[in-house]
This record gives C-alpha cells, sequence and structure tokens, in this order.
C-alpha cells in the first residue's frame, strides 16, 4: 500500500509537469502579448498547438537517416525524465534517490547532444548553424549551472535534490551571498539554455541569429510536437528547478499527508505561475543580443557562480 | 600462479613477435599473428579479472633469475598491477579482434605484425614490473615498439616527424624516470620496489621525485604542455595501434605515476597535490579545446586523450590532497573516480579510434571536411561511434558521466581540506572540469555531426563500404562495455575497492547487488546515481510517447525534398563543415587559447575571382616552450661547438679539472 502511494506521489510528478508545461508557455506567449498590446493566443493555445503537430503528416528529407528520426524522441524523454526527478510539490520521491543534481544537468546535456546531431543530419546550412551555436551557448551555460549546482551543494551539504530542497526549507540556511550569486547565474543560465531572449528568440524564424529554431528547421509534424513539447518541459524544469532550489516553501517534506501534498502542490502552482509572468517581463525589457556578446553575459553568470563557489570554499558562513 | 600465467602470456607475445618476422611474409600469417595476440590478451585478461575479484588472492611474487646479475627480474602482482593489467589487455584483446579484420588492408604487414605483440608484451611487463631495472627496460621497450608502429606508414613525411618527435619526448620522459629511480633507490642502489617503498625518503627526494615523474610519466600520458608528440604520434600509426596508444598506453603511464608517487614515495605534502591539479585543470580544457579545432578525426581523437589524461589526474589530485590530510574515504573515492575513468577512456578511446579506422579503411580518408552521410552507407560503424560519442562526453547513461560525477563528488567534500592553497585550486579545477565537460560535447558533436551526418562531401564517402565483421564486432563488444560500465557502475566500482584499500587504506563503500544497483559513493542522504534506473526510464518514456503518438496522433510520414527555408543549395559544401563549427568557440576562446591564423580574402563587388579563406590553428605549446627551448639547444650547442676543435693538450687539462670538480663535489656531498 505504502509503495503504491510512493509510486502514485512519483506518477502525479511525472504527469503533472507534463499536462502544466503547454501552460506555462500559454501564460508566457499571453503576458508578453498583453506587454506589446496585442492581445495574445489564449492560454491553451499551446495544447492545440501540439495536438494539430501531432496530427499533421511528417515530413522527411530524403536523406534523413533513422536518427534523425530518434532524435524527437530521445529529447523529449531525456527533458521528461529530467523535470520528473526534480522536487515540485513534494520532496523525497521514491525514484528521487536515482538521480542528483548533477545527473539532472547531464541528462539536459544528452538531450542537447542529440539534438544537435539532428540538426546536423540533413546537412543544410541552417541546421548546422543551428548545432554550432547551441553547443557554443551550452559550453558556456553547462560549466555556469555547474557551479551553481556546487554552490546549492556546498551550503546544503549533498548534492541531492530532495535533500537541498527540504534543508532549504527548514529555514536556518538563511539569506547568504553565495545563494545570491548562484540565483543570478542560475536566471542568465535558464535564460540562456532556453532559448529566450536576450540570447535566443522562440517566436522568430528566418532570422540569421536564431540558433534553437534554426537547429530544428527540418522539423515537422510528430516530431517536431515532440521538440515543442520537450521545449516547453524544459522551461517548466528550470521553473521547478528555481522554485526547489531557491523559494521551496510550501512544499511538502516530511509531512505527507493529503492536505500538505495539496498545499505543496498549490504553492508550486502558484510560484511557477509568477515566474511564468515574470518571463516575459524581463523579456520585453531587453533587446536580443549579438552572438558574439553571448560569452559576455554566460561569462558574468559562470564567474557569478564561480565566485559563489570560492565563497563557500572559503567560508561556510557565506 | 597469475603472476606465472601472466609472464606466460608474455612470453607467449614475444613469441609471436617472433614469429612475424616470418610469418608476417605469407598471406595467412597476419590473422595467426593477430588472432595469437587475442588469445594471449584475453589469458592474461581473465587471469587479472580472476585476481582481482577473488577476495582472498595474496599478491603474488616471482623472481627471475636474469637481468642484471646482482638485482635478477623482480615481478610482483598486487591488486594496482591486476587492474591496469585489466585495462592493458582488454585494451589490446580488443585490438587485436579488430586487427583480424582492419589488418588485411595493410600495405606492408611486416611494418606491422612483428611490433604489434611486441608492444603489448611491453605494455604488460611495465605493468608486471617489481623493481627499476625491469620497469625501465619495458617501459622503454614499449615507447620503442609503438615509435615502430607509428613509423608503419614511413613515406609520409609528417609521420617521420611525428616519429621523430616522439622518439625526443618518449627518450627524455624515460631519462626523467631514471632520475626518479635513482634518486629514490639512494647511494646503496635499492632499485627493488619493495626496498624503495620501505625506505621513506626525504621531503626534498620526494619533491624532487613528484617533479621528474609528472615530467616521465606525464609525457607518455600527454600532460600539457608535454602533450605536443601525442596529437601527432597516435594518428600516424595504424588504426588498432593508435586505439592502443591513446586507449592504453597512456593508461599505462597513469600506471607508473601512481606506482611510484603513491605507491613507492607513499608520503607527500599537501602542496605536492597542488602541482598536480595546476597541471591536471589546464591539460583538461586545453586538451578539449585543441580537440575543437582538429579537422583530421584521428588528430580530434588523440588530443581528446589528453583531456581525458587530465580528468584522471584530476582525481588522482585530489586523492593526494585527501590522502596528505589523512582523510582516507575521500582519497579512496578521488582515486576510485581517476581509475574509474581510467577504464572508461581505454574502452571508449579504443572505440573511437577503430570507428576512426573503419572510416578511413572505408573511405581513404582522415579529413572530416571530406566526409559526411557514412550514416547511410557505414551504419553499424556509425551507431557504434556514436555510442563511443555519447560516452566520451560523459553523457548518462553510459559510462564516462559515472567517473566525471564521481569526481564532482570528490570535488564537493574537499572543502574538508584545511589548506588555504588548496581551497582556492579546488574549486578552479572543478570549474575547469565543469568546462571540459560540456565542450567535450561541443566536440565530438562536431566529431559525429560532421563525419557521419549530412549528405557526403566526397566521392570516396558517397561509395563507402561498411567493414568486415572482425572490425565491427570489436566495436560493439566495446559499445556494449560503454554501456555495461554506465548502468551497473557499481560492479566496476566494486572490483576497484582492493586497489583504493592497497594504495590510501580505505575504500568506497560496496556497491554491487540491491538496493537496485544504485552508487552512493558517500552517504545516502548526500548523493547516489542509479544508471540502471535512468536508463530504464529513458526508454520506458520514450517509449510511452512512441506508444502515445502512433495511438492517438498519426504516423503518416512523406519524403520529400530539403526544406532549408526555400533555399536549399545542392552543394554539398553549404553544409557547416569541422571548422565552421568549431568557429564560434574559436571565437569565444581564440584570443586566450589558440594562435589562430586567419586569413580572409574576399572579393570586392564586381571582381570576378574567387573568394579565399585559410585558417591555421596553432597549438601554442610549441610557440611558449618548444620554440625557446629548441632555441636554447641550438645556441647551447653552438657555443659548445668551440670545445670541438681544441689542441690535445687544452683536452686533457678539460678532462683533468672536470675530474677535481667532481671529487670536489663527491667530497662535499659526503
Amino acid at each position: 500500500m505504502e509503495l503504491i502511494l510512493e509510486l502514485a506521489a512519483q506518477t502525479v510528478q511525472m504527469f503533472g509537469v507534463l499536462v502544466i508545461a503547454p501552460f506555462l508557455l500559454g501564460i508566457t506567449r499571453k503576458v508578453k502579448a498583453r506587454l506589446l498590446r496585442r492581445i495574445g493566443p489564449p492560454m491553451f493555445q499551446p495544447y492545440r498547438d501540439l495536438w494539430k503537430l501531432m496530427h499533421k503528416e511528417a515530413v522527411l528529407a530524403h536523406n534523413a537517416s533513422w536518427l534523425y528520426r530518434v532524435a524527437p524522441y530521445c529529447v523529449f524523454a531525456t527533458t521528461w525524465v529530467a523535470a520528473a526527478l526534480v522536487p515540485t510539490y513534494s520532496t523525497g520521491l521514491i525514484f528521487s534517490w536515482s538521480a542528483d543534481l548533477i545527473a539532472i544537468v547531464a541528462l539536459l546535456a544528452t538531450g542537447r547532444f542529440a539534438l544537435a546531431l539532428a540538426g546536423m543530419d540533413v546537412g543544410t546550412a541552417f541546421g548546422g548553424i543551428g548545432s554550432s551555436r547551441e553547443m557554443m551557448i551550452a559550453s558556456l551555460a553547462e560549466p555556469a549551472m555547474l557551479l551553481v549546482v556546487f554552490t546549492v551543494a556546498l551550503v546544503a551539504g549533498t548534492t541531492q535534490l530532495s535533500t537541498i530542497a527540504a534543508a532549504f526549507t527548514e529555514a536556518h540556511v538563511g539569506l547568504r551571498v553565495s545563494l545570491g550569486l548562484a540565483l543570478f547565474a542560475f536566471v542568465f543560465v535558464g535564460i540562456a539554455e532556453n532559448a529566450r531572449i536576450p540570447i535566443d528568440n522562440p517566436a522568430t524564424h528566418l532570422e540569421l541569429t536564431m540558433v534553437h529554431e534554426a537547429m530544428v528547421l527540418e522539423y515537422s509534424g510528430r516530431h517536431l510536437a515532440m521538440i515543442e513539447a520537450a521545449a516547453a518541459l524544459k522551461l517548466t524544469l528550470y521553473f521547478s528547478l528555481l522554485v526547489c532550489l531557491f523559494a521551496p516553501f510550501g512544499m511538502a517534506t516530511t509531512d505527507r499527508s493529503i492536505a500538505a501534498l495539496a498545499l505543496g502542490g498549490a504553492a508550486y502552482l502558484a510560484k511557477i505561475a509568477l515566474l511564468a509572468a515574470l518571463l516575459p517581463i524581463g523579456e520585453t525589457a531587453v533587446a536580443k543580443m549579438r552572438v558574439f556578446r553571448y560569452p559576455i553575459f554566460l561569462g558574468g553568470a559562470f564567474a557569478a557562480a564561480a565566485l559563489a563557489v570560492f565563497l563557500l570554499f572559503v567560508s561556510r558562513g557565506l | 600462479m597469475v603472476a606465472v600465467i601472466a609472464l606466460w602470456c608474455v612470453a607467449a607475445l614475444a613469441i609471436v613477435a617472433a614469429s612475424a618476422t616470418i610469418l608476417g611474409r605469407l598471406a595467412v600469417g597476419t590473422p595467426i599473428i593477430y588472432a595469437g595476440s587475442l588469445v594471449a590478451s584475453l589469458v592474461a585478461l581473465a587471469a587479472a579479472l580472476a585476481h582481482l575479484l577473488d577476495p582472498h588472492a595474496a599478491v603474488a611474487t616471482l623472481t627471475l633469475p636474469i637481468g642484471v646479475p646482482w638485482l635478477g627480474t623482480h615481478f610482483r602482482i598486487d591488486p594496482l598491477s591486476a587492474f591496469f593489467l585489466i585495462v592493458t589487455n582488454l585494451g589490446g584483446a580488443a585490438a587485436s579482434l579488430y586487427a583480424l579484420g582492419y589488418g588485411r588492408h595493410e600495405a606492408a604487414p611486416l611494418r606491422v605484425l612483428p611490433y604489434f605483440p611486441a608492444y603489448l608484451a611491453g605494455m604488460n611487463l611495465v605493468v608486471l614490473a617489481d623493481d627499476a631495472f625491469t620497469f625501465l627496460v619495458a617501459w622503454e621497450f614499449m615507447s620503442l615498439a609503438s615509435w615502430a608502429l607509428v613509423l608503419a606508414d614511413h613515406r609520409a613525411p609528417e609521420n617521420a616527424r611525428a616519429a621523430f618527435i616522439y622518439l625526443v619526448m618518449a627518450s627524455f620522459g624515460t631519462l626523467c624516470l631514471l632520475l626518479a629511480f635513482g634518486l629514490l633507490a639512494g647511494p646503496e642502489g635499492g632499485y627493488v620496489f619493495a626496498t624503495i617503498r620501505d625506505s621513506h625518503p626525504q621531503p626534498v627526494i620526494a619533491s624532487l621525485v613528484l617533479l621528474l615523474v609528472l615530467v616521465g610519466a606525464g609525457s607518455k600520458a600527454g600532460l600539457v604542455p608535454l602533450h605536443v608528440w601525442l596529437p601527432l604520434a597516435h594518428p600516424a600509426a595504424p588504426s588498432h595501434v593508435s586505439a592502443l596508444m591513446s586507449g592504453v598506453m597512456t593508461k599505462v603511464a597513469v600506471y607508473g605515476f601512481i606506482r611510484i608517487i603513491f605507491d613507492l614515495v607513499g608520503e607527500l605534502a599537501w602542496w605536492h597535490s597542488l602541482i598536480v591539479l595546476a597541471l591536471a585543470g589546464l591539460t583538461t580544457v586545453l586538451g578539449v579545446l585543441y580537440a575543437l579545432m582538429q579537422h583530421d578525426l584521428k588528430r580530434l581523437l588523440a588530443y581528446h586523450t589528453v583531456e581525458n589524461i587530465g580528468i584522471i589526474y584530476i582525481g588522482l589530485g585530489l586523492a593526494l590532497a585527501f590522502k596528505a590530510n589523512g582523510i582516507d574515504w575521500a582519497a579512496a573515492l578521488a582515486l576510485t573516480a581517476g581509475l574509474f575513468h581510467v577504464l572508461n577512456h581505454s574502452i571508449f578511446k579504443s572505440l573511437l579510434f577503430f570507428g576512426a579506422g573503419a572510416v578511413l579503411t572505408a573511405t581513404h580518408e582522415r579529413d572530416m571536411e571530406r566526409l559526411g552521410g557514412l550514416i547511410h552507407t557505414m551504419p553499424k560503424t556509425a551507431f557504434a561511434f556514436l555510442i563511443g560519442c555519447i560516452a566520451i562526453s560523459a553523457l548518462p547513461p553510459l559510462n564516462g558521466f559515472v567517473s566525471e560525477w564521481l569526481t564532482f563528488q570528490a570535488i564537493l567534500v574537499s572543502p574538508q581540506l584545511p589548506q588555504w592553497g588548496l581551497k582556492l585550486m579546488v574549486p578552479s579545477v572543478g570549474a575547469l572540469l565543469a568546462l571540459s565537460a560540456a565542450l567535450a560535447a561541443a566536440c565530438f558533436v562536431k566529431a559525429f555531426g560532421v563525419t557521419f551526418l549530412g549528405r557526403s562531401r566526397s566521392h570516396a564517402a558517397q561509395t563507402a563500404k561498411e567493414v568486415d565483421r572482425f572490425s565491427l564486432s570489436a566495436m560493439f563488444i566495446l559499445a556494449t562495455l560503454c554501456l555495461l560500465a554506465g548502468v551497473l557502475p557499481g560492479v566496476v566500482i566494486d572490483i576497484l575497492a582492493p586497489v583504493t584499500q592497497s594504495l590510501v587504506g580505505s575504500v568506497v563503500p560496496k556497491h554491487a547487488g540491491p538496493p537496485w544497483f544504485s552508487i552512493v559513493p558517500i552517504a545516502e542522504s548526500r548523493s547516489s546515481y542509479n544508471g540502471m534506473i535512468i536508463l530504464l526510464f529513458l526508454v520506458i518514456s520514450g517509449w510511452l510517447t512512441a506508444l502515445f503518438i502512433h495511438r492517438f496522433a498519426t504516423r503518416a510520414t512523406r519524403r520529400s525534398a530539403i526544406w532549408d527555408c526555400g533555399y536549399p543549395d545542392p552543394s554539398t559544401a553549404t553544409q557547416y563543415s569541422s571548422s565552421s563549427f568549431a568557429m564560434p568557440i574559436r571565437r569565444v576562446f581564440g584570443t586566450t587559447v589558440f594562435d589562430v591564423h586567419e586569413r580572409i580574402d574576399m572579393p570586392r563587388p564586381g571582381e570576378m575571382r574567387a573568394g579565399n579563406f585559410q585558417l591555421k590553428v596553432f597549438d601554442p605549446a610549441w610557440r611558449m616552450v618548444y620554440g625557446p627551448l629548441t632555441r636554447l639547444v641550438d645556441t647551447a650547442a653552438n657555443r659548445l661547438n668551440a670545445l670541438q676543435f681544441l689542441t690535445i693538450r687544452s683536452y686533457l687539462t678539460l678532462t683533468f679539472s672536470a675530474l677535481i670538480v667532481l671529487l670536489i663535489v663527491v667530497a662535499a656531498w659526503s
């Protein structure tokens, strides 16, 4: 019985993130449209888009290989598993020990690896430019992300996300310079990894500056649906991670009653909805960057996170 | 018992090598030689594995009355050498199996066949040796055998140059090791390892030995800035030998370092680890950055070996730091991470070189700019190579990730180290390691993407044929090992337990068996990773997704022309090439790390001539280290040249005064 409940809690988490992910994208797009004085699509539009894409025939180039067809599933599966392992409404889910924060970052890297390869599969200039730039961004963002992981791991004394969240909920961590720097770096990395302005523009097409969209340019139909769903899941994952690491209050930790879990769920939904609304506000305030200014942006994140780690090595109290 | 078996295997390899000089002339000779090497390697592998897995196994020693009269030849198998015997013979067996197919394409078999088993024998002997004399002879034998193999295709001028540089570096490395052993043996000349182990060297001697071993073994392993020979020599050899040089010989060099520093010297000060960590961090990032700039597939792989050696040395450096501070369990963790990576790298680097060799056989091309689209013509090779790429990029659920994860865990316990130097060095190394992990992924997206994906850039790539069954089976066996070590890392960690027990006196907790093959290096609440569950999750979620799509959506698929935003270009030259893929990273790091010479010749509007773009990326180690060094040697040689034209009286005076000076030195010393 215990086991069934545990499994149910894990399943709720796994399918929960999948269900809400497009909605978050919907909120983001709506807020952005309103900020630009447009009415914008309804918030459920991303679901309809996905459904429509899934029912369209997939058009493959003549020379597309098996890798091209497998990659979307790979990307989706890795992102989904990673998202399912980030604690959202409750800590200590049954499979949370199977991967720690480093493994979650690496799982996202696996997905990116598959997508970057798929971008090169057909052999077009656009696919190549997208893959090359995506890997460049990743090679700057991932180390910054790992240093953020180091920071929180050093503060909490563990890389296990559930344990970190539980430790941070118990509030004796307090405000710390290192965590502030880590948050700063994390936001920068999240923006870059999710291809948001100022690094990339998810709404553009046919622009030489596009990165992510260039990489998936040849995709259509159900494959594109998978990739879009994975992108939405990735955004959800980063929101969940932000909430879990830097604002875990409300999350069910030791008390596993239905009420506590429901409270955790409500708190989680409110927090990520807020983040989904904040993101476009930030995005409308800045302009898209030129490609070779990314290193400055991401180097800033890397430096901030490295500083945080150094502070922690020097003194556990900072 | 196990020492006897291992030595018989070495003897068998030597006999095979000798018979190759005759058999190599016959057509049937090639398979016989490689089959012989395969059997000998497999027997040695099985013996070493059985020895390491047996919990009651005693340290096996054996002394043969040959060699230096008063010394004899000592052999010994303890857990460390057993582990490295496994690594060596696993690589050796895989390479022999691969060569059963690949070796048939050899133009001049007599230039390869005798040296290949000799090379294997040499590497085994290094690991078995238990006195300085045997060790150095075996080391030099290994170097010379591989040197001969580098020269297998001796007509290409760049191979001759590579072999020359290799010979110089190898001799210099051996000289450093010779001096290190001399210092350790002391004036009494106790060259047997057991004697050295019992004589605790003075701190000054220990420091000197560390530096000498870092240069001696480090030059063989490829620590920056001693790596310059490696990307020249490794690709020059036939591919199965490249695999051995990159995958196994660098590990034998790591063995030399561990044997001398951890086992023979034993006690080191904490600041010694600073040197190792600094070099390791530098090696890691520079290795992968240079690898990214290469467009020769084999040279890219060789440069990437430098990065992995850096990762291994990070583990070793951390182990030294923890050991010097008496935190044995953390030292065991760091050492386990390093040794795990030794095994991993030997597996996937061999696999990747086999893949590169298969591409070379099928297309006669190493330059990625002239490949592409091989996933269609060589699907099996492409698949195996892809597994290798995922593993080496440290991506879950394969094995490369596990060893990097363990290294990260070791870095995360290092705030416990009391010294300030380490408190600043370890996080920097951690940052460099994080950087290199991401760059490695970029490097292998490029390697796989440009070589195997896209449209074929040359006729050779278009008409390539899949390689033979032996080569494929060697690649698939190694790919399977990548997966197994990735999903069952606990088994490998348990195999490593006796090694860390003997070297740092502690082990990482037992892992094999339930619960669910999870690895927990420190404590359950601290960190855990379960490759098997992750793999299961990935498979299930991928399968669920496919099921959902096929059940509730459409499976309709249509083949059509490339879209490419409506402007598809039929020329394959418009694809992203290797150098264009690396361009953003070249721009980001170019000013600081590389010597990049770009020449762009863009015709003005209206001009009818073709545009031209030339790119040359140099390894700054040549400019910064070896340029001044060669100039110094030249200058010194020119100065000393004057000594060549003296009268007989001057020579006698010189000899006499040299004798006096030496006597004074000896008198002052004692």
